[in-house]
């Protein structure tokens, strides 16, 4: 294909077009910096934490988990799904049942159990959803989770063997071998090590070229069906990955909190993990976890401080935020550029003879 | 027997009739222009031929396979390829990415999940980078790039995939003469690798670069031939070049 390259005024020459992106190279990465203070942060948070303030992080660190999956689902594929709660408050049902009904508590078990639960739950709605012949339009994907969910809503409160309006209560703790694992520094730590294992995988995936063509159907959808790629597939692997991620959720936080309810599979709790991603910076997975933990602090704090009127401000802070910088929180420290990434390849500059990526 | 057939493909949208039973053979190895003044019917040819549209009558062989209601992607692996009349790179995606993704559409899922692609494929990026004078802008933004460098970077893409035939919706659509010149030198050259179905309203351009050309007119084809057929036709210098 090099034959009959052009001559010209039209070729660059490779020093102009280097420089911009071997100043690019030797940038510090805010995401990396972002991500490590995050990681030094809710690894000694704890140590200087009371037990409430412990407990309330858990809970945060594990919707953590379902702001991810919908980050990857949203920012980094296009598909807008507010079923996450579904898969998540699923398995967290399932969690229950297990533990009531079976006396299973075993997070061996239980982990895995759920975790499929939710890779079922979503691959089935995949089925219907995006494995058309023609891929869906974000409407059509958007309405059939959210149906998904409140239908799942609906069913829980109106069962009786689900406890109905008032869910489950009482299930007993998760166990390790001979160990109870229970709210506190025990849970906390297995909540933040299950996440950073997860952020892991998500990170790989959307930096590899999968994240690549990923990224292109989130852009370009019918293009890419035009190069050759079963769009519609990799929609629903990921959409599919995304569910069982919830699952793994769910099952924590129904042992976390010892109950579970309805409003864990609504559509009210789908919503909101739409807003922590939009709020912390949809497309970048650190930002998932800065919308979680800012939007869960600053809810406690105006809920302490206003309590006849928190709902009201924090609305307006979430829409200020969603209208002003549509990238989020985190746009507003991480480029267009950064956020966009590499996908795992060293730039041009750096593959320049005599340099090692 | 020709790489592609396209017999008797009839296309209607609500009242308009815009094409009414369209016949057209493009051989291996051929640059075949396609012309006619607006609304003749070339672009929504093209999208049957490219799958973006199934026609409501008549059939579109592809080497050999019915491909008439075949979804876009499974026309792209058979070696089918399309450059859109309006620019469609991927714009918050570097030219480099956007050429990646054109070579490894048809990458096996593992190969993607571990990058071995990125590894495998750099060598034709940089080569389809380089025919298209884009090498030194790889790390640039697609979005950035210029009209006539986006529509360069799509051509690449069309063709990085090594396909058996590019279709090729208005390629010098908003160029100026000297990006056209450059565009056609680009085209040549491809000629030994794969067949080119053009569709083009420049008609110096398309005489300089195509071995045969098809003209329609109101849905049907008027005439095909070569340049000095279609030149000395009586029904295309009655029907299309007094309404040019």
């Amino acid at each position: 294909m090099t034959e009959g390259g052009l001559d010209g005024p039209l070729r660059a020459s490779p020093q102009q077009a280097i420089a911009p992106a071997e100043t690019a190279a030797r940038r510090p990465s805010t995401i990396r910096v972002l991500e490590i203070v995050l990681l030094a942060a809710a690894l000694v948070l704890p140590l200087f934490l009371d037990h409430f303030w412990v407990v309330l992080a858990t809970r945060t660190l594990i919707l953590c988990l379902v702001a991810l999956s919908f980050d990857l689902l949203w920012g980094y594929t296009g598909i807008m799904s507010f079923g996450q709660a579904l898969f998540y408050g699923a398995a967290a049902y399932s969690a229950a049942l297990l533990a009531r009904d079976l006396g299973i508590t075993s997070i061996f078990v239980i982990a895995p159990l759920c975790t499929l639960i939710g890779l079922v739950l979503a691959l089935a709605m995949a089925w219907f959803l995006l494995l058309g012949r023609y891929p869906p339009s974000t409407i059509f994907v958007g309405l059939g989770t959210l149906t998904g969910a409140y239908a799942a809503d609906r069913l829980a409160r109106g069962w009786y063997y689900l406890g109905g309006q008032n869910g489950i209560p009482s299930i007993p703790p998760l166990t390790a071998g001979g160990y109870q694992i229970v709210e506190g520094f025990g849970y906390y730590y297995l909540s933040l090590g299950i996440l950073i294992a997860l952020y892991g995988v998500c990170r790989w995936l959307v930096r590899s070229q999968f994240g690549l063509v990923l990224a292109g159907i989130r852009q370009q959808e019918e293009r890419l069906t035009f190069l050759g790629y079963r769009v519609q597939h990799f929609k629903a692997m990921i959409f599919t990955f995304a569910g069982g991620m919830c699952g793994l959720a769910g099952a924590l936080a129904a042992f976390h909190d010892g109950f579970v309810w309805p409003n864990m599979l609504g559509v009210l709790l789908s919503t909101q993990i739409v807003l922590y991603v939009l709020f912390g910076g949809v497309g970048t997975l650190v930002g998932a976890i800065v919308g979680v933990a800012s939007i869960d602090y600053v809810s406690f704090v105006l809920a302490d401080r206003f309590p006849a009127f928190w709902p009201i401000l924090l609305g307006l802070l979430l829409l200020f935020v969603v209208l002003v910088r549509p990238t989020g929180l985190c746009g507003l420290i991480v480029s267009e550029r950064e956020r966009v990434g590499r996908f795992g390849r060293a730039p041009m500059a750096a593959r320049a003879p005599g340099r090692e990526a | 027997m020709a790489l592609l057939e396209v017999a008797g493909v009839a296309r209607r949208f609500g009242q308009l009739q815009a094409l009414a039973g369209v016949d057209l053979a493009v051989e291996s190895g051929q640059i075949h222009g396609l012309i006619g003044p607006n609304g003749s019917g070339k672009s929504t040819l093209m999208k049957c031929i490219a799958g973006a549209l199934v026609p409501d009558t008549g059939t579109i062989r592809f080497g050999g396979r019915d491909i008439t209601t075949a979804p876009p992607a499974e026309r792209a692996r058979a070696g089918l390829s399309i450059k859109f009349q309006i620019t469609s790179v991927l714009p918050a995606l570097s030219v480099y990415d956007n050429i990646l993704l054109a070579l490894q559409a048809h990458a096996s899922l593992g190969s993607l999940i571990r990058s071995s692609t990125c590894r495998a494929l750099h060598e034709r990026v940089l080569a389809a980078l380089d025919h298209v004078a884009l090498i030194g802008r790889a790390d640039d933004l697609a979005g950035v790039l210029s009209h006539g460098e986006q529509q360069w970077l799509e051509i690449a893409m069309a063709l990085a995939s090594g396909p058996t035939l590019v279709l090729l919706d208005e390629p010098t659509a908003g160029m100026s003469l000297e990006e056209r010149r450059v565009t056609g030198e680009l085209l040549l050259p491809i000629k030994r690798q794969c067949s080119i179905l053009i569709v083009e309203h420049d008609l110096d351009f398309i005489r300089d670069v195509s071995d045969v050309l098809t003209v329609l007119d109101q849905g049907s084809v008027l005439d095909t031939g070569t340049i000095d057929e279609i030149r000395q036709s009586r029904k295309v210098q009655e029907v299309y070049l007094t309404r040019v």
